[in-house]
């Protein structure tokens, strides 16, 4: 119990029946501590099954119980040699353990979850005593979480072949987890990873190493194969060390955003890949049709579950301006009754901070808001002197522009704003560079459905916050970053399609981000094939750009000839430059909303439509292709045809996979490669986001930029809603530059050179937009695997889930 | 002590606009278990304050003065008087532990004050169910007439129950006006509305219950007669408890709150305790505003308090049977 110097006589049975107060529960820290003994308090890492401790001095780190300051263990900072010996280690047990069958798999994860669950309570205890959090979480929610994670993706790993056909396993993954919930998040990653026939590296978070450790010991005891999952320790530029490891092949990152851009940048254009879980700061929506009291619950499970550490925390409370004032005060009471303590004490609300500096950034927030002029509540209830704590806060009195609404705290502060209406309501919640979760209260479903579609974050609660499930993927928009862990939609991020090998480039040097792009436009030039032909001249056949369902000229009023294989100029483009770029995404957000809240239904009939519409132009638009490109008139019209076969094939998905949420992007897709399809890489591109409701730019290929410029007349004749296809030509680095510098974007798809594939993927770190590119290599666009596989609909929605727990009956 | 509740003009805008989320109540009940418990010489002591709340009860057609007499005795000595010693309360003065009260049918209401005199407890108030208990569907004047015998008798609370149909076809102004008459009915005795919310239907409808009871002048809400399919539940105590939050924070009246049915065990108890200090307050965790209506409880306290004490667990038949 907390050194408060009681007497025996005070601690009597009958002054406690007078006075009924708590008294401590602390939960038996006895086993824990004869597993520490056993390792000699001295930990190594775990590669290829067994303990490995480098012969040299290493140093280390001494990982210290946040409750109580108490050192646990020593443990060892590892360097670039331990990096590369485990993911050899890995590497070759990859090789057998990726062609086990499905069944052996599932086998394996099915006997962790087994040995997990009869390992519960020391796990739990490790893991309380490590980070800080309250013996009641770890017990109740994250290490039965991570139990139900490995039995769900046994699931997984058993039907592979039948859910995850034309799908192979990527490698080894290297993943890289927080501290806030240690076990349990990199359970996320190394559950799907392991499911779909990878192996792991993974680097624990500095602060909370042990469980990771003890689920190595547990794995092999569970007799999962040697090196199938390796555990290394070290600091975050030992991170950075096995992220950059050539012979990872994926990157699996939770943590801050900060971490999550340099990991981008680190790993352009290496052809890895990579998927990222990152900040938050999001809402908690409360309407005045909201069972307040239960609100006033749900908001304790949103920002002070395991002490506000919580990238999903609703942070931000929202609250209808004719009930705030009675919200803040039954707040301010509830905060009366909590509870702050040693985390293995079984009746507290609240443990301790994972590390005084983390305390430190928490109380700078609290005290900006003071400097501010805010008010800042704390509840004058016990907090105890010794460990690393920091009360439940709340704050009012802060608006848009504060600091503690704007950046994310981690920690246990909650702010609140008022709103007028519904509509101020979404504006304020999505009024965040984040996007990872939120919730909703009112019981008006309705109201309830309608905010929680309009709120752009990856996971949206109704009347609840901070519900998982390994069902449910998570994950963000945004710069909450993207991928999602868990359900079937995690599977993806843990697999590449069954033809494609991985291209492996070196990273990206400073020249070609400093430089791409920067090209100037076509000056006047006299070819010899354009003097010697006919008399009389052709009619001047000038393209514009395409956006916003109209042709508009180029801001820079500069143009760019097309030429044929012999040379003669076939057609006229315009050159976009930024400000085209500019306008063309502002046109695409235009289109977007209403875009997406078009029937499924309708969006085929559109689809379909501008198939009816190619067909009726087949011939012509063949013979543009077979002019341009120098194709022979019979190939062209196979391109044709399969242009109207593709349009077909996403029409088709339009209305197929209703019941996955999905949210609205503005993607931009950029062609370029496919030179010798012109029309039908087009096609592909455009087609399978458009029909999941993004709107997109696109820049079609360089070279042959007509015929997707003739397509605007099928756009215009299908009834597509303008602003849902818009077409940049001229460029085509200049152009890719500046989407890809585009705040605004969600997501690019470059099939370009190697170069350009880097600069995308580096230059997207800043708003961390969701990027696939080809890394300067091919794909037969007319073979159905490679064209239209189910990549393109993976990479055209991120799935959002919306949790609505229902009932409303409880007796007769 | 507060005054009782004298209740208020009905006033339908307090039952309007009530939003209950049930998912959210549950999730609410399930981790009250979870976030809170008591150990060692607090868990004792939480387990005897739980005897001093418990409303002794036996409601069955074959009560004779026989069993209904062992009751009074049991409740006037609800621990056996060593463990008592062994844990220090035996010098509480008038304190000495007692349950809150004893609670039957109103024909047996003169069997328990003999007894309760014979043993020396009379300061434990005798509780009696009434209005056609547990039904109610009997004529509101003989319902009335059967609080007056029940008081006249010796009864010094009555557990009366509301009127469902009047509940369930939104008839509230009706329910608080029996509500009303009962309480004049009562006179000094204390006045428990049963809402048997298990028949209500919905939570919606248990908060209105709530709230017109206390308008009417209650001074305890009570979950259940016991007869129902479902009883106290920790949901349905949410949900009531915080209609009395409500209803304290308007009127600045204290209203207590008497759970019953299905409670049973030890564990149970100290939840409920956990419940009321955490929604309610201290205020809220004592017999003059809280009471558990329960048959079995008791036996399982004193078996915990047996082991508190000797670190065995005791076997049935070495405490003396209710």
């Amino acid at each position: 119990m907390a050194a408060t110097g009681i007497s025996t006589e005070h601690n009597s049975v009958a002054n406690l029946f007078e006075s009924l107060n708590y008294g401590p529960a602390p939960e038996a820290d006895n086993v824990a501590k004869a597993w520490l003994e056993d390792h000699g308090r001295d930990f190594g890492h775990f590669i290829a099954g067994k303990w490995y401790k480098p012969s040299d001095e290493r140093k280390k780190y001494e990982t210290k119980s946040p409750s109580t300051g108490e050192v646990l263990t020593a443990t060892i900072q590892g360097n670039s040699e331990d990096v590369d010996l485990a993911v050899k280690a890995a590497r070759k047990a990859f090789q057998s353990w990726s062609t086990l069958s499905p069944h052996v798999r599932a086998r394996h994860l099915y006997s962790i979850a087994r040995h997990v669950q009869k390992h519960q309570r020391l796990v739990s205890v490790i893991e309380s005593m490590d980070n800080g959090k309250p013996i009641r979480e770890t017990r109740d929610a994250d290490i039965p979480l991570v139990v139900r994670h490995f039995y769900h993706h046994a699931g997984w790993a058993q039907l592979m072949e039948t859910e995850m056909r034309g799908w192979k396993p990527i490698g080894v993954v290297g993943a890289i987890v927080p501290w806030n919930f240690p076990l349990m998040l990199l359970t996320w990653k190394i559950c799907p990873a392991l499911a779909m026939g990878n192996t792991v590296v993974l680097k624990p978070a500095t602060y909370t190493r042990l469980t990771a450790l003890l689920l190595a010991e547990i794995c092999s005891e569970a007799g999962l194969p040697p090196g199938v999952f390796n555990v290394v320790t070290g600091n975050g530029a030992f991170g950075g060390q096995l992220a950059a490891h050539p012979d990872v092949d994926k990157v699996a990152f939770t943590g801050s955003t900060e971490v999550g851009q340099v990991l981008r940048r680190s790993t352009a254009g290496t052809g890895k890949k990579l998927s990222l879980e990152l900040g938050g700061k999001s809402p908690v929506v409360v309407f005045d049709t909201a069972d307040l009291d239960s609100t006033v619950e749900g908001i304790v499970d949103a920002v002070w579950f395991n002490q506000g550490q919580v990238c999903s925390a609703g942070s931000r409370l929202l609250v209808h301006e004719s009930v705030q004032e009675k919200l803040v005060n039954k707040l301010k009471e509830r905060l009366t009754h909590f509870r702050v303590g040693d985390s293995l004490d079984k009746t507290i609300d609240l443990g301790a901070i994972v590390d005084e500096s983390q305390r430190k950034t928490i109380a700078d927030y609290v005290d900006s808001a003071r400097q501010e002029g805010a008010e800042v509540y704390q509840a004058s209830i016990s907090i105890p002197c010794r460990g690393c704590f920091y009360p439940p806060t709340l704050i009012t009195g802060v608006q848009t522009v504060s600091r503690v609404v704007v950046e994310e705290i981690f920690g246990p502060v909650l702010v609140v704003l008022p709103f007028r209406t519904a509509k101020e309501a979404i504006s304020l919640a999505n009024n965040t560079v984040y996007g990872l979760a939120g919730s909703v209260w009112t019981e008006n479903i309705s109201l309830a459905m309608e905010v929680a579609i309009n709120i752009k974050a990856g996971a949206v609660w109704i009347n609840s916050h901070n519900v998982f499930d390994a069902a449910a993927g998570f994950g963000g928009y945004k710069q909450s970053g993207y991928g999602r862990d868990g359900g079937k939609e995690g599977l993806y991020e843990y697999v590449r399609p069954t033809w494609e090998d991985r291209a492996r480039l070196d990273a990206i040097t400073d020249d070609v981000i400093k430089t791409f792009g920067s090209t100037l436009p076509p000056r006047p030039a006299v070819s010899d094939s354009s003097t010697s032909d006919v008399d009389t001249p052709s009619v001047d056949r000038t393209y514009k750009l395409y956006y916003g369902g109209a042709q508009k000229r180029p801001d820079g009023q500069y143009s760019r000839p097309i030429s044929n294989p012999q040379g003669k100029v076939v057609g006229i483009v315009g050159e976009s430059n930024r400000k085209d770029v500019r306008n063309a995404v502002e046109a695409a957000h235009k289109a977007a909303p209403g875009w997406g809240k078009r029937a499924a239904h309708n969006r085929a009939q559109i689809v379909y439509y501008m198939a009816e519409n190619l067909e009726v132009r087949r011939d012509e638009i063949s013979k543009r292709i077979s002019s341009m490109t120098g194709k022979d008139l019979e190939q062209s019209y196979k391109e044709v045809d399969d242009s109207i076969q593709r349009l077909f094939h996403w029409g088709a998905y339009c209305d197929k996979y209703g019941g996955t949420v999905q949210v609205r992007h503005i993607y931009n897709c950029k062609r370029s490669c496919p030179d010798e399809y012109p029309l039908l890489g087009f096609i592909s591109l455009f087609a399978p986001a458009v029909i999941r409701g993004n709107a997109v730019v696109v820049v079609p290929s360089e070279k042959y930029p007509l015929v997707a410029l003739d397509f605007y007349q099928v756009f215009d004749t299908s009834d597509l809603p303008g602003g849902v296809v818009n077409i940049l030509t001229g460029d085509r680095d200049h152009i890719v530059k500046y989407l890809a510098e585009h705040q605004d974007i969600q997501a690019m798809w470059y099939f370009g050179t190697g170069q350009g594939s880097k600069f995308v993927e580096y230059t997207s770190a800043e708003n961390l937009k969701r990027t696939w590119v080809n890394y300067g290599t091919n794909r037969n666009w007319s073979d159905p695997e490679q064209g239209q596989g189910e990549e393109f609909l993976y990479h055209s929605i991120q799935v959002k889930n919306i949790w609505i727990p229902m009932g409303d009956i409880f007796a007769n | 002590m507060a005054a009782r509740n004298p209740g208020i003009e009905y006033d339908e805008t307090w039952i309007q606009n009530v939003y209950i989320n049930l998912p959210a109540v549950k999730r609410r009940a399930e981790t009250l278990g979870t976030r809170r418990t008591v150990k060692k010489q607090w868990q004792a002591a939480w387990l005897l304050r739980a005897v001093s709340c418990i409303d002794l009860t036996t409601l069955a057609g074959d009560d004779t003065p026989a069993n209904v007499s062992r009751l009074c005795y049991k409740a006037r000595n609800p621990i056996r008087s060593d463990l008592i010693k062994a844990v220090g309360m035996q010098d509480k003065g008038k304190l000495c532990l007692t349950t809150g009260a004893v609670c039957v049918y109103p024909s047996r209401i003169q069997d328990c004050a003999k007894a309760l005199k014979a043993c020396n407890g009379t300061k434990i108030p005798i509780a009696s169910v009434a209005t056609g208990f547990p039904a109610g569907q009997t004529p509101l004047k003989t319902r009335l007439e059967e609080i007056r015998q029940a008081v006249e008798d010796g009864a010094r609370e009555i557990d009366i129950v509301i009127n469902r149909t009047m509940a369930l076809t939104g008839d509230w102004k009706g329910v608080y006006n029996e509500v009303r008459l009962m309480r004049e009915a009562c006179g000094e005795a204390h006045l428990k509305t049963i809402l048997a919310t298990g028949e209500l239907g919905s939570m919606v409808n248990v908060y209105k219950a709530s709230m017109v009871c206390m308008m009417a002048g209650a001074d305890f809400i009570k979950t259940s007669t016991g007869k129902e399919g479902v009883n106290a539940t920790l949901p349905v105590g949410l949900v009531m408890v915080r209609a009395i939050r409500e209803y304290y924070q308007r009127t600045n009246y204290k209203v207590g709150f008497k759970p019953a049915g299905g409670i049973r065990t030890a564990k149970d108890a100290c939840t409920w305790l956990s419940l009321m200090k955490e929604e309610l307050g201290d205020d809220w965790t004592k017999p003059n505003l809280f009471r558990f209506g329960a048959s079995s409880l008791l036996g399982d306290i004193e078996r915990q308090i047996f082991h508190y004490v000797t670190g065995r667990y005791a076997a049935a038949h070495e405490l003396p049977m209710a």
